[in-house]
């Protein structure tokens, strides 16, 4: 059997953020591995936790978060145990973030090449005159024509998608181990979106970086993600392969994702809307958090919360429907016509094992 | 084939300029014309710096259009010059804002944000009428008549978007310019608002102009869309036809550059790249019918490509000149 390395482990992590209102539960319970050399998606709408998730990872959160249990292991340490001076080496060197808005993640009074020059200087010891050079390549390596000619320009005098190019570079110039990318095209067009995407995955390819990809987009990760993490209420409801989310998905807010969201083929009619609105996490509900918003929920739903089911070797999902004694329900129809499509290109795959189950 | 159905919007080389005569002046919107007809859903698209929002922004008159003819139910509204002439004007366009959180006062209650066509406008007989009138507008979009006294900040952004299209419909407008109304939203509210704003079209024989950069949102919506680029529209047709058989190599990139939701499918995908010097080089351009309500922005010497891209796309039989 296969065992591919973890780069971080992540185990039963729960973060509160202390407000005015009361302690708002953000994340609730969640676990789970980055491999190396993989892309991790995490998807699931705002407030679902999962800018919050990887924050944690960066050392990044809001003064009024606690992490009240669990741990961030990476390379056999504990990250949250870690000060803010021993953060500060890990930050940018060995996991490094890329931000949904290029322009405010850039300094507009800093000329690029010496911000991408910076992580260089500070991280790795470099002179300036090295790190510029080693700028340049990166500028080059990222796609800015004329590099030499821009080096010594602002972040004003960029397009968005080439900020969003200087951002990347300015993230990988380390080669980092983890980069973690917070809807990193969402302010993009579609036409500099695929751009950027390829980059990322071409620049993936050369330095094995691990990409942990957070997006409400599931177009984006469909194209991007070798496994799929679906948050919901501070909790990952579902876990698989991209295959496995996208053509047989077993959660019921998985489902509603898939379902909301027109496909080119998709026929005018009605798409199908998830009623309502996620919960207040400042008293989390009890049971399946989806539950109130769920066509399928049953009376256990709003009694227990559903623990991990196994469906293959590396799929998962925290739904009661796949209890044993569960009634048999059918899928909306789209999802059942993805269904049918797994079940057609079913091929035989290497089993990995994964630590986070809890039964 | 001559079009029955009634044009509620008519543009004419509807040109918007800023900075004229200035050395950075801006062609925003550079002789752009397009009609749309009543009760359907006029879809716009293009990238950022197209021309899409200027463009529904000068019909609305928020921008003083700098050359062309907008026809309204039959008037021509390109120059409105009185106050009564744009009060008039206004109550029958109305628009929806893309950002839900910029476009409603922060220190307006939701019935007076509701409300302010209404008072601008004096639909309502009394106080009593006017709370009824605010009532029955939440009530349609979705929303609690108990939300009425809540500040916007007490509210998602889905359902701030909500009153946004309660203030648009309180005036019982003919035509809405829906500004990029859900790419702030969360994937499955969403749906939820395009539902509503489908359900509202059909009970209120509405006309949306739909601006927005999200193609397949758009397709699903519209019945005719538009492909903005450098501020020309460069495609327009029948909804599944631009997005199943592009004539222009624009609208083929474009198209090309969505992300699908099927990993199989992105895995195999090949992206079209586009090379807009053929926009460049300075030839005389036109709208040209290609196919039946399909036109392309051609040169002349062009036009046989595409009728042969339209008969090997099967929207026509055979070269009909």
């Amino acid at each position: 059997m296969e065992q591919t390395e973890n780069v971080i482990e992540v185990r039963n992590l729960e973060i509160n953020f202390h407000t005015y209102a009361g302690e708002v539960k953000a994340i609730r319970d969640v676990s789970f591995d980055l491999r190396k050399g993989e892309t991790l998606a995490i998807v699931g709408e705002s407030g679902s936790g999962k800018s919050v998730t990887t924050r944690s990872l960066m050392g990044l959160l809001a003064p009024n978060a606690e992490i009240k249990r669990g741990s961030i292991m990476f390379h056999g340490e504990d990250i949250i145990k870690k000060s803010e001076k021993d953060m500060q080496h890990i930050r940018g060197k060995d996991i490094a973030m890329i931000f949904q808005d290029p322009m405010t993640s850039l300094d507009p009074t800093m000329r690029i090449g010496m911000q991408i020059a910076e992580p260089l200087m500070k991280h790795k010891g470099l002179k300036k005159k090295e790190a510029i050079a080693q700028a340049l390549e990166m500028l080059k390596l990222v796609g800015i024509t004329n590099p030499e000619g821009r080096i010594n320009d602002y972040p004003y005098q960029f397009s968005g998608g080439m900020r969003q190019r200087i951002v990347i570079a300015i993230a990988l110039v380390c080669y980092p181990e983890v980069l973690i990318a917070d809807e990193p095209t969402t302010a993009l067009d579609v036409t500099i979106q695929a751009q950027i995407l390829d980059l990322m995955k071409d620049l993936q390819n050369r330095i094995d970086t691990s990409i942990i990809f957070i997006t409400h987009d599931l177009g984006v990760v469909a194209g991007m993600a070798d496994r799929v993490a679906v948050m919901y209420a501070g909790k990952i409801v579902e876990y698989g392969t991209v295959d496995e989310i996208f053509f047989n998905p077993q959660h019921p807010y998985t489902w509603g994702l898939l379902n909301s969201m027109p496909t080119l083929d998709t026929e005018s009619g009605s798409l199908s809307a998830i009623p309502g609105t996620p919960p207040d996490l400042l008293e989390p509900p009890v049971g399946d958090a989806f539950a109130a918003r769920s066509d399928y929920a049953m009376k256990i739903d709003t009694e227990q919360e559903p623990p991990f089911f196994k469906v293959s070797d590396t799929h998962y999902a925290a739904t009661w429907l796949l209890h044993p004694d569960a009634p048999k329900v059918t899928p909306p129809d789209e999802i059942v016509r993805r269904q049918t499509k797994f079940a057609a290109m079913q091929k035989p795959e290497a089993p990995i094992q994964n630590p986070s189950t809890k039964e | 084939m001559p079009d029955e159905r009634k044009k509620i919007l008519e543009v004419h080389h509807l040109k918007q300029y800023f900075n004229v005569g200035r050395k950075d002046e801006v062609r925003a919107v550079d002789d752009v014309s397009f009609d749309i007809y009543e009760g359907e859903t006029f879809g716009l698209v293009g990238e950022s710096g197209s021309g899409k929002t200027t463009t529904g922004r000068s019909i609305i008159h928020l921008y003083e259009p700098t050359d062309g003819q907008i026809i309204f139910n039959g008037k021509d509204v390109s120059k409105l010059h009185t106050k009564k002439e744009m009060h008039e004007f206004r109550r029958e366009i109305q628009m929806i804002f893309q950002d839900p959180y910029a476009s409603l006062n922060p220190r307006m209650k939701v019935k007076d944000i509701v409300a302010e066509g209404i008072d601008i406008h004096g639909l309502a007989k009394d106080d009593a009428d006017r709370t009824k009138q605010v009532e029955d507008l939440l009530d349609t979009v979705g929303l609690n008549k108990d939300h009425s006294s809540r500040y916007p900040h007490e509210f998602s952004g889905g359902q701030r978007q909500r009153i946004g299209i309660a203030r648009a419909l309180a005036v019982e407008p003919k035509f809405i310019i829906a500004d990029e109304p859900i790419s702030a939203l969360d994937v499955s509210i969403q749906a939820q608002v395009v539902n509503l704003m489908k359900e509202l079209q059909v009970k209120q024989n509405l006309t949306y102009l739909f601006i927005a950069h999200d193609l397949s949102m758009v397709k699903y919506i519209s019945d005719r869309i538009g492909v903005m680029h450098y501020g020309k529209i460069l495609e327009i047709g029948p909804a599944d036809e631009v997005y199943n058989s592009p004539l222009h190599a624009y609208t083929e990139s474009l198209i090309s550059a969505v992300p699908v939701p099927d990993p199989e499918f992105e895995r195999n995908r090949k992206q079209m790249p586009y090379d807009d010097s053929s926009e460049m080089d300075g030839k005389k351009r036109r709208m040209v019918e290609i196919a039946p309500g399909h036109f392309v922005r051609a040169s002349e010497d062009e036009v046989a490509m595409y009728t042969q891209r339209a008969v090997d796309a099967g929207l026509v039989t055979s070269f009909s000149e």
